[in-house]
C-alpha cells in the first residue's frame, strides 16, 4: 500500500511540472499584460509596475522565480485585483467552493445511493423503473439549464429561496441541488448496477439460507461490492464537481474560486487564471490519488495490480 | 430474441443465400424495437435539418434587430418570442443549432482521429509502449480538462487579435478572420479533450483483433506494420469507433454550450445555445421565453443523442449492452 502511495505521488510530480510549465509559457506568450489597461502610464510608472511584477527580469530567471515562489506555496501578484497576490485570493474563495461542493457530494451520495439501492432490490418494477427514469433525465440536463429552471421555479414563481447570493443557510440548497443532480443520476445508475450483480451472487445466496435478515444481508454483505464502482466514480465525480462549480457560482453569484476563476478569464487576469489552473490540477490530482487509496483499501484485489 | 420475418421462409432463404446477416443490417433491426431511440433519431433529423437550412426557412436572421418591439412572449409572428433587442428567438436557437452541431461534428472528428491512431498504436504494438502510453491516459483522465480549455481559449483569443491587429496594420484593411478564427480553435480545443474513453476503446478492440488468424496471416505475408494497421485493424474496429463516436457528440456539444454559456465560446452576435441559456438566465425573470425555449431544445438534443447513442450501442455491440 505505501508502495503504491508513494509511487502515484512520484508519478505526480513530472504531471504537475508540465502542467506549470506549460501554463506559464503559454502566459509569456499572450500578449496584453497587466500594463496593456493602465490608461497614460508615464514611463516611470511603466518601469515600476514591471518591477513589481517582476517583467523587466529574462523570462528564465522569472520562471525559476516563478518555481521558487510555488514552493513556497506563493503564486505571484494578481493583475487585476491590486494588492492582493493569487494565492491569498484563492485562500479567501476557496473554502465557499470547498463548502458548496461538500454539500453537493452529500446531497448527491445520500440521494443517488439511496434510488439506487431500492431500485435495485426490485429489478424491472415501478420502484426500479421511476427512479431510474429520473436518473436518465438527470444525466442528460447540463447545470446551465437546471440551475436558471430551479431559480425560475422555487426563487421566481413559488419564492421559498433568494435566486442568488450566499449569506443564509438557505442560500445553500438551490446551488448544491444544481451542482448534485448530475451525480445523484450517475450514482444511482451506479449503485444499481454494482448491487445488482452482488446480489445475484452465490455468498448473498448463502448469507439468505443462513437465515440472515434482508437488511443484514444487503448493507453488510452486498453493499461493500456493490458501491466500488461508486467509489471509482468519486474521482471523476470531483473534476466534474470543480468544473461544474464554475457554472453554479456564476449562476447562483457565489463568492467561491469558481466565479473568480471565470471572471479572471473574461477579465484577461492571466496570473489569477494560471494560479487557479495549477491550483485545480494540484488539488484534483491529490483527490484523485485519496480516491484510488479508498478503492485500493476497499478492494484488495487491486494491490496486486 | 430474434426478430420473426414478415414472411419467414422467403426472408430466411434470402438472408442465407446472400450472407445478409451483416453487423449493420442486424443492428438496424435491433435499433428499431428501441422506441426512445427511434424518437430521438426522429427529432434530432427534424431539428438538425432544420438548423442545417436556417438562412432559407428561419423567419429571421439570427441578428436582424427590432427595438421597437423589444423583448415579447411566443406569439403569431414570432412563435418562441423575442429578446430584449427584438431578435426572433426561433431563429436564434435555429442558428444555435448550426453551431452545436457543427462543434459536434468537427471536435467529434478532432477526437476520433487522435483517440483512434493512439488507442490502435498502443494496443498493436503492446508491451511497454502500451503501458506507458495506458498510463499517460489515465493520468490526463485525472486533469481538469475544461478549465485548461478555458485558459487555452482565452490565451488564443487574445494571440489571435494580436495577430489581427499586425495585420490590419500592414495591409491597411481589418480581415475578420477573428471569429472564426477562435470558432474553429474552440471546436479543435473540445475534440483534442475528448478522445480518451476512444483510445481506451480501440485500444481494447485492437489487442482482441491482434490475436486473430488473419492478421497473423497478413504478419506470415510480410506486410509492414504501418500496413496491417491501416488496412486490417483499423477498418476492423470502424464499427464500434462509429457507435462510441455517437456518445462523444452529446459531451461535445455539452462542453460547447457549457464554455459559451460562460463567455469563452461563441461570441455575440453569433448565437450558440450556451449563450441563449445565458442570456435567457439573466433575464428569466421578466422573459422566462428566453430561458426555457433554448433550454428546452438543448436538452432535448441532449436527450436524443444519448438515447440514440445508447441505443446504437446496445444495438451494435451486444455483449455491451447493459441488461
Amino acid at each position: 500500500m505505501l508502495r503504491f502511495i508513494v509511487r502515484r505521488l512520484v508519478e505526480m510530480v513530472p504531471v504537475l511540472f508540465i502542467v506549470i510549465t506549460a501554463t506559464f509559457f503559454m502566459m509569456k506568450v499572450a500578449p496584453g499584460g497587466p500594463l496593456d489597461n493602465e490608461k497614460a502610464t508615464t514611463k516611470e510608472i511603466r518601469e515600476r509596475l514591471e518591477e513589481y511584477y517582476g517583467l523587466n527580469k529574462p523570462i528564465l530567471q522569472q520562471y525559476v522565480k516563478f518555481l521558487k515562489g510555488l514552493s513556497r506555496g506563493e503564486l505571484g501578484p494578481s493583475f487585476k485585483y491590486q494588492g492582493w497576490n493569487v494565492d491569498e485570493l484563492i485562500a479567501d474563495a476557496f473554502p465557499v467552493s470547498l463548502e458548496l461542493a461538500c454539500y453537493a457530494l452529500a446531497f448527491a451520495l445520500t440521494a443517488g445511493l439511496l434510488a439506487g439501492i431500492i431500485a435495485s432490490l426490485k429489478p424491472n418494477s415501478l420502484r426500479d423503473y421511476i427512479p431510474m427514469a429520473i436518473a436518465t433525465f438527470g444525466i442528460c440536463l447540463p447545470t446551465f439549464v437546471t440551475g436558471p429552471l430551479l431559480i425560475l421555479c422555487f426563487g421566481i414563481l413559488l419564492g421559498w429561496y433568494n435566486s442568488s447570493g450566499w449569506f443564509f443557510a438557505s442560500d445553500r440548497v438551490l446551488p448544491a441541488i444544481t451542482l448534485g443532480f448530475y451525480y445523484v443520476a450517475h450514482i444511482a445508475r451506479l449503485a444499481r448496477g454494482g448491487m445488482l450483480e452482488v446480489l445475484g451472487q452465490d455468498f448473498i445466496r448463502t448469507a439468505r439460507a443462513k437465515g440472515a435478515s434482508e437488511g443484514r444481508v444487503v448493507l453488510k454483505h452486498a453493499l461493500r461490492g456493490g458501491l466500488l464502482s461508486v467509489v471509482s466514480f468519486l474521482g471523476p465525480a470531483i473534476t466534474g464537481l470543480v468544473t461544474g462549480s464554475l457554472v453554479v457560482e456564476t449562476i447562483f453569484q457565489i463568492p467561491g474560486l469558481g466565479r473568480f476563476f471565470v471572471k479572471a478569464g473574461l477579465n484577461r487576469d492571466y496570473t489569477m487564471l494560471m494560479g487557479t489552473v495549477l491550483f485545480y490540477a494540484f488539488l484534483i490530482m491529490v483527490m484523485n490519488l485519496i480516491v484510488d487509496i479508498i478503492q485500493v483499501w476497499l478492494n484488495p484485489r487491486l494491490r496486486f495490480d | 430474441m430474434p426478430q420473426p420475418p414478415v414472411n419467414p421462409s422467403s426472408a430466411a432463404l434470402e438472408s442465407e443465400m446472400e450472407g445478409d446477416h451483416s453487423l449493420w443490417r442486424d443492428a438496424w433491426r435491433r435499433l428499431q424495437k428501441n422506441n426512445l431511440a427511434v424518437l430521438g433519431l426522429i427529432f434530432l433529423s427534424v431539428l438538425g435539418l432544420a438548423s442545417l437550412l436556417a438562412p432559407w426557412i428561419a423567419p429571421n436572421s439570427y441578428e436582424a434587430q427590432n427595438l421597437a418591439l423589444g423583448a415579447t412572449g411566443p406569439s403569431f409572428n414570432h412563435w418562441l418570442g423575442t429578446d430584449a433587442l427584438g431578435r426572433d428567438l426561433l431563429s436564434r436557437i435555429l442558428y444555435g443549432g448550426r453551431v452545436s452541431i457543427a462543434a459536434g461534428l468537427c471536435a467529434t472528428a478532432v477526437s476520433l482521429t487522435i483517440g483512434v491512431l493512439y488507442g490502435t498504436i498502443s494496443g498493436f504494438v503492446g508491451g511497454r509502449l502500451d503501458v506507458v502510453m495506458m498510463r499517460l491516459v489515465d493520468i490526463l483522465y485525472s486533469l481538469p480538462f475544461p478549465i485548461f480549455v478555458i485558459l487555452l481559449m482565452v490565451f488564443t483569443k487574445d494571440l489571435g487579435d494580436a495577430v489581427e491587429n499586425r495585420l490590419a496594420e500592414w495591409l491597411g484593411v481589418r480581415m475578420d478572420i477573428g471569429k472564426s478564427w477562435s470558432l474553429i480553435l474552440l471546436f479543435l480545443a473540445i475534440g483534442a479533450v475528448e478522445w480518451l474513453t476512444m483510445a481506451r476503446i480501440v485500444r481494447g478492440q485492437v489487442m482482441s483483433l491482434k490475436k486473430q488468424e488473419f492478421v497473423e496471416a497478413a504478419r506470415a505475408l510480410g506486410l509492414r506494420r504501418r500496413r496491417i494497421i491501416v488496412r486490417h485493424m483499423i477498418p476492423n474496429v470502424f464499427g464500434i469507433v462509429v457507435v462510441y463516436a455517437t456518445l462523444i457528440v452529446p459531451s461535445v456539444m455539452l462542453l460547447e454550450a457549457f464554455l459559451s454559456f460562460l463567455g469563452f465560446g461563441v461570441q455575440p452576435p453569433m448565437s450558440s445555445w450556451g449563450t441563449l441559456i445565458n442570456d435567457g438566465a439573466s433575464k428569466m425573470e421578466e422573459h422566462w421565453w428566453l430561458l426555457v425555449f433554448p433550454g428546452i431544445a438543448f436538452a432535448a438534443t441532449l436527450f436524443s443523442l444519448n438515447f440514440v447513442g445508447d441505443g446504437l450501442r446496445d444495438a451494435v455491440d451486444v455483449r455491451a449492452s447493459k441488461d
